[in-house]
């Protein structure tokens, strides 16, 4: 090893981190040779049990922005970023209420399939497949950070670019081994670590430098002040927001594009009238946020696919329960993380990107080495970094196993090859996961700059803006054609998508000319930033205002369809229904 | 066709996937208002209530407990009470298919 690597990597952070991947690693290897057909690779023969199933999906679910991106947020931003946890875990409801079981009893391997069932359309299915890539892409970018910037952390001076090459090839390797039925168990075993990372640590911290409320209470609000006597903290720096601004809602994050056009306002007048605008613009904010992440998270492609793999309606069911208590657990912790962290670790707040807030979780528990518990400190932080991996490794599988299964099998199963046989397929499927896997790991060594909570934001903002509409729509209401379907989720979604790259363009590229019209325009920054207050509504209406032009090219045999999605499946309309439709068909 | 012939006709009807849908989309609907309201509330009442949201409780603030904390608890009940109320109307839709194919 490097000489100045070996002084700096503390051997109990790397060897937690290095047994979360060899245990990854073997799980893939050992379930590799329990996957044999076509059907246990993609939907792990639609037998998982609805505990192992809530445990996978959840473990899918939480991601490197859960793990890492919410405790670093809510540090930075205080209370306005305790909505990414909430509704990450809130737009599960949704899915229950609307999407889950219905999707579920339609019976197809992926919403590609799904898309040219309910609509008969080929040509609808190649737009939904490029979609599935497309917001995937955008998704294992932010893992592809997690996991160069924690792999960095572990070994200072390793380039971020090597920590992304590194997990991305062993990921992949492991997905294109195992399939969907190896990604299953790795996954439910991935959840219960990271469950254990994020809160044991907490507990000991706690115990030792104060707990949650003394921490939270030793920040001052707004007409209240701070609790006497509560936890030790250290000077804030000049970068960190105030007490008040922290801990109240429509702190910095909301009020950012009004504050910076306060700042430059041209007259007095101007400023007043900003200021006035300053608290109902973060209310809309807010808003347009909750919408993003709540449509956002019924609509993400990823966690879709896995309904498929419950045996049952019901038990469909059952799991979203499940998965809802199990990461509402979860996510109960990581806020926790940033509070203890703006007190006890404040220096974060004067660096920025990988180096800022973003690495509380890895560096809070090494305050205990500073406590006369060098040790503990050293195991505890080796375990918050074995969460971390696991985090970004799972949900990167999960990908990558939803992306592959889009390419394997709907562009080469049904689009290239659709008289390949079995074996072929699965060869495919392999081969599949190999290139995006490879495309994935050359994105991501792109996205150093830009942090990875923003990265997550974009996709669920595009998925909200047209999966969720697609899937909301196609289920409730019968008058929906083919034509009206595409229509709302292109515009919808690439409204959004454009929305969102202007606001990148300036922020992560500093296009200068868009900065200064942002100042001069800050609710139209708000509006672009946030897209899905509009986005959501505007693909709605697309969806709505098309079909009823197309109204003739309904789909003839749509009242079959509304049975299948809805009537119970102990009824049996699905083999019916399939049967009458392959016997139309061919 | 003998798969057709075990379905009973009434259950092709537009009457059944009408009262269908209706009856499933009526509980959907309803559970999802007890969520947005809370969701559409929490941000009015930090907007025109900050004094009362900031009253500290412990050491959180009101507002941080509601959406940091309670706010879990709250959403598991309306997926639980959901899902058990899911359950059996599609167990009476399933007995009311079949009841209504022998009459």
């Amino acid at each position: 090893m490097h000489p100045v690597l070996a002084m700096t990597v503390d051997p109990w952070i790397a060897a937690l981190a290095l047994l979360t991947v060899a245990v990854t690693v073997a799980m893939g290897f050992w379930s590799a040779g329990k996957s044999k057909s076509a059907g246990d690779f993609f939907v792990a023969g639609r037998s998982v049990s609805v505990g192992w199933n809530a445990s996978a999906i959840s473990g899918e679910y939480l991601s490197a922005a859960s793990f890492m991106g919410v405790a670093g947020m809510v540090m930075l931003n205080g209370y306005d970023a305790l909505w990414y946890p909430v509704c990450y875990a809130c737009g599960y409801l949704f899915l229950l209420l609307f999407i889950a079981g219905p999707l579920r009893r339609f019976g197809a391997y992926t919403i590609p399939d799904f898309a040219e069932g309910r609509y008969d359309s080929p040509l609808f299915r190649k737009i939904a497949v490029c979609f599935v890539l497309f917001i995937g892409f955008f998704y294992t970018m932010p893992q592809m950070k997690g996991a160069g910037t924690t792999l960095a952390y572990i070994f200072p001076g390793l380039p971020y670019w090597a920590g992304v090459v590194v997990v991305g090839a062993v990921i992949t390797l492991n997905v294109s081994l195992g399939g969907m039925k190896g990604i299953t168990l790795v996954q439910a075993f991935q959840y219960w670590l990271k469950m254990f990372a994020i809160a044991l640590p907490v507990f000991v911290l706690a115990s030792v430098v104060g707990h949650y409320h003394e921490h939270l209470g030793a920040n001052a609000a707004a007409g209240s002040p701070a609790v006497p006597a509560a936890a030790e903290r250290k000077a804030l720096p000049a970068k960190a927001p105030k007490d008040e601004q922290w801990i109240a809602p429509f702190g910095s994050l909301t009020t950012k594009a009004v504050d910076s056009a306060i700042k430059s306002a041209p007259s007095p007048e101007a400023k007043a009238e900003l200021e006035a605008a300053r608290r109902p613009y973060s209310l809309l904010y807010t808003y347009s946020l909750i919408i993003a992440l709540v449509c956002g998270t019924a609509g993400l492609p990823h966690i879709l696919v896995r309904f498929y793999t419950n045996p049952d309606g019901v038990a469909a069911k059952r799991t979203t329960m499940w998965v809802m208590i199990l990461i509402g657990v979860f996510y109960v912790f990581p806020p926790v993380y940033g509070v203890l962290g703006r007190s006890l670790t404040p220096e974060l707040y004067e660096a920025v990107g990988s180096k800022g807030t973003d690495k509380v979780v890895l560096e809070l528990p090494t305050l205990l080495a500073g406590k006369d518990h060098p040790l503990l400190g050293s195991v505890l932080s080796g375990i918050t970094c074995a969460g971390a991996f696991a985090a970004f490794m799972s949900t990167f599988s999960g990908l990558l196993v939803s992306m592959t299964g889009a390419l394997a099998h709907d562009i080469y199963g049904r689009i290239l090859r659709p008289q390949s046989t079995p074996e072929q397929r699965l060869k495919a499927f392999k081969w599949s996961a190999v290139l995006i896997g490879g495309l994935a790991i050359a994105l991501g060594t792109q996205v150093e700059k830009p942090n990875i909570n923003f990265l997550v934001g974009q996709a669920f903002a595009i998925a909200a803006a047209s999966y969720f509409p697609l899937l909301f729509m196609s289920v409730w209401w019968r008058g929906m054609t083919m034509k009206g379907a595409a229509s709302g989720m292109l515009g919808g979604g690439l409204a959004a998508l454009a929305a969102i790259t202007l606001t990148t363009l300036s922020d992560v590229y500093s296009v200068q000319s868009l900065a200064d019209f942002w100042v001069a325009h800050p609710l139209l920054r708000i509006l672009c930033e946030q897209p899905a207050i509009w986005a959501v509504p505007l693909s709605i209406g697309l969806m709505i205002v098309v079909s009823k032009a197309t109204a003739a090219e309904v789909p003839a045999d749509v009242r079959m369809k509304m049975l299948v999605l809805h009537a119970p499946e102990s009824l049996g309309l699905k083999q019916e229904y399939i049967k009458e439709h392959e016997g139309l068909g061919h | 066709m003998k798969e057709s012939e075990r379905t009973p006709d009434h259950v092709h009807s537009d009457a059944f996937l009408a009262k269908l849908m209706r009856d499933q989309l009526k509980l959907s609907v309803a559970c999802a208002l007890c969520f947005a309201v809370a969701l559409v509330a929490l941000p009015l009442l930090n907007y025109w209530q900050p004094e009362l949201m900031a009253r500290r409780v412990g050491g959180f603030t009101l507002t941080w407990l509601i959406l940091g904390v309670l706010f879990f608890p709250f959403v598991w009940v309306i997926s639980y009470v959901f899902i058990r109320r899911s359950i059996a109307l599609e167990e009476a839709e399933a007995k009311a298919a079949r009841d209504g194919s022998r009459a």
